[in-house]
């Protein structure tokens, strides 16, 4: 058998979950060894055919060909993973569906008739199906590692999907919430990053996206009763994964 | 039993002995506005005129600098749990060579510690923890060699924080069991300190310091300080009744009632004294290497209790229930006493302030209405 042939799709992004797979350095050259990297042009102009058998996707749907380009991607792929806040949840583009598209585009473009694109920016799950979810603004690469290291050895790879606050306490933080009453969206967000904000003694920005069974309304009760401007608590959740339902809910009402 | 008197310069004598006998010495300090636990080796490094404030999801350290106290606050977030049972550690780790694999396992430290200035609350934490983890046909290595090697000097507690109810389950605030020197901070008359050895090496340690001896009106003074902080408790858990109110009460409204205000964050789970439950993770790199990885787990995420293509427990009521009742009830069936000492950890870190003693009396005021 050879080796496997791993593609890198690129939709509406930044690039910095493309570049997350390049940051991995030391073990870029061990992925490079243990899969073909068929497609990646962030990396290499050097593009494989399909079919793939695992094929990461960066970015959110937010044109009609991008619509149909996934499909396309669908079909040629054994794995779909979906990698980063865009492709999971829309993006910090998603903040368009909440707003009019046609002023957003006025305050943008000289020439807005030039420009073709749907009103909403959406995750990849809302298109096709998708294997796995690696979430994070951008991803860690440590769970890029993981992917393709138990894609090897045949294994489900281990993402957390606890609270931020869990990860928090096992590193030795010190709550900011409670220590400081600093707004922070840890208790509702999933770990992934290594509680990398408040280890630095600043509130998390939800960049992993709503945990499961985030009680979003509680938290939002106590930043108000600890005097955090109801303002600030809707635009806290009005970020990156603002088009996830349990963020949504906190800054629609 | 010996008994003296020290001054501030006293207690340094001692922390320095213990250095001399080639103990690690971890003790409190301040760290990121909290008490934190972390190595000392002085008087100096004590929290001096420091003290908290706690209400439900909030604490405050406050400093003065007039004051001479060493000891006037209540626990910190961090427990000693992590000594006994680290958050995350490599029990083993290898790589496969031309299709052998070799296993390198990790080494379990053997050092002496002291837990210096530790509170009854912890002591008593320490062994419904050590009990877990110790007891039994496969006890813990690096719970029992911890265990083994270290030497416990607890502070009574002489200023009780708000969440406090060490006295439901008589862990506090005087200290008794599992210490080898015990000491109280008198604030009443002279500023001293009553240390008592309450261990063969607690005394073979005091008999090398030159202490007063305690006289019969230090040993009153400490009296009022135990007899001030018991008042001071307001909080409370029914010891007694409670395994049984929570064993009848798995149907409760009260459930659903937590979970609207409960994140199911985990945070109780971690600040938790004696919440034992690891995750073990087995992996493989990408360089045919491999780990075992135990790790903090928490009966708050879906995966822990995920069996063969689901999770027993989903919603967040029936989390907050598993956590409470196995500490205040199904503990006690499993090893025979309850899982809670009344350190109010889980009160004070809540983010949103949930209170288990409220709680608890709660489920006691619905079931009598129901009479």
């Amino acid at each position: 058998m050879g080796k496997a042939k791993l593609a890198v799709w690129k939709f509406a992004s930044c690039d910095g979950c493309q570049l997350s797979i390049l940051d991995c350095e030391d073990e870029l050259l061990s992925i490079a060894e243990a899969v073909e990297i068929a497609n990646f042009t962030e990396m290499t102009r050097k593009v494989t055919d399909g079919p793939y058998d695992i094929s990461l996707v960066e970015g959110s749907v937010t044109t009609a060909n991008d619509a149909q380009r996934i499909v396309e991607i669908r079909k040629s792929s054994q794995t779909v993973v979906a990698i980063g806040a865009c492709a999971t949840a829309g993006g910090i583009q998603a903040l368009r569906n909440y707003a009019d598209i046609d002023e957003y585009l006025g305050a943008v473009y000289a020439h807005p008739e030039y420009i073709s694109t749907l009103t909403t920016s959406k995750p990849i799950s809302d298109f096709i199906k998708v294997d796995l979810e690696l979430r994070g603004c951008p991803v860690n690469k440590e769970h890029l590692i993981e992917l393709v290291a138990s894609a090897l050895a045949g294994r489900k790879p281990r993402i957390p999907h606890f609270s931020v606050c869990e990860e928090c306490k096992m590193k030795g933080n010190v709550c900011v919430l409670v220590g400081q009453k600093m707004p922070c969206l840890g208790p509702v967000t999933s770990a992934g990053c290594g509680a990398l904000c408040p280890a630095v003694g600043r509130g998390c920005y939800g960049c992993f996206g709503p945990v499961k069974n985030a009680n979003t309304a509680s938290l939002a009760t106590r930043l108000k009763a600890n005097g955090t401007d109801p303002d600030k608590i809707r635009r806290m959740f009005k970020t990156f994964n603002a088009n996830t339902k349990a963020f949504e809910r906190e800054f629609s009402s | 039993m010996l008994a003296g008197i020290a001054d501030t310069q006293g207690i340094d004598d001692l922390i320095k002995l213990l250095l001399g006998e080639g103990y690690v010495v971890m003790g409190p300090g301040v760290e990121r506005n909290v008490i934190q636990k972390k190595e000392i080796t002085s008087v100096g490094d004590l929290p001096k005129g420091y003290t908290d404030t706690q209400t439900p999801g909030s604490y405050r350290l406050e400093r003065d600098l007039s004051s001479p106290e060493l000891f006037s606050w209540a626990v910190g977030p961090a427990s000693f749990k992590n000594s006994l049972f680290p958050a995350k550690q490599t029990l083993f780790e290898g790589k496969i060579s031309k299709g052998k694999a070799s296993i390198t396992q990790k080494e379990v430290p053997s050092h002496k510690t002291c837990f210096f200035g530790i509170r009854p609350c912890e002591v008593a934490g320490m062994a419904v923890l050590a009990k877990v983890m110790t007891d039994g046909a496969y006890p813990d290595p690096q719970a029992v060699s911890v265990r083994k090697n270290s030497l416990v000097v607890a502070v009574e507690c002489g200023r009780p924080a708000e969440n406090c109810f060490c006295t439901s389950f008589n862990t506090g605030p005087m200290a008794d069991d599992g210490c080898d020197i015990i000491i109280t901070e008198i604030t009443e008359g002279n500023h001293r300190f009553l240390i008592r050895s309450g261990s063969d090496a607690g005394y073979a340690i005091l008999s090398r310091l030159a202490y007063k001896p305690a006289l019969p009106e230090d040993v009153s003074a400490r009296d009022k300080v135990i007899a001030k902080s018991i008042s001071a408790i307001s909080k409370s858990i029914d010891q007694e009744n409670t395994p049984a109110l929570l064993a009848r009460n798995i149907g409760s409204t009260i459930w659903a009632n937590i979970a609207n205000r409960c994140l199911s964050c985990g945070n109780c789970t971690m600040v938790c004294p004696t919440c034992f439950c690891a995750s073990f993770e087995h992996s493989n790199g990408l360089e045919e290497d491999f780990s075992a990885v135990r790790r903090w787990d928490s009966c708050f995420d879906s995966a822990h209790s995920y069996i063969h293509g689901g999770s027993v427990r989903t919603s967040v009521a029936s989390k907050y229930r598993q956590w409470m009742t196995h500490k205040l009830s199904t503990w006690v069936d499993q090893f025979g006493e309850i899982g809670c000492v009344g350190c109010g950890r889980c009160i004070t870190w809540c983010p949103v302030g949930i209170d288990i003693t409220e709680e608890t009396a709660k489920i006691a005021e619905g079931e009598s209405l129901h009479k």
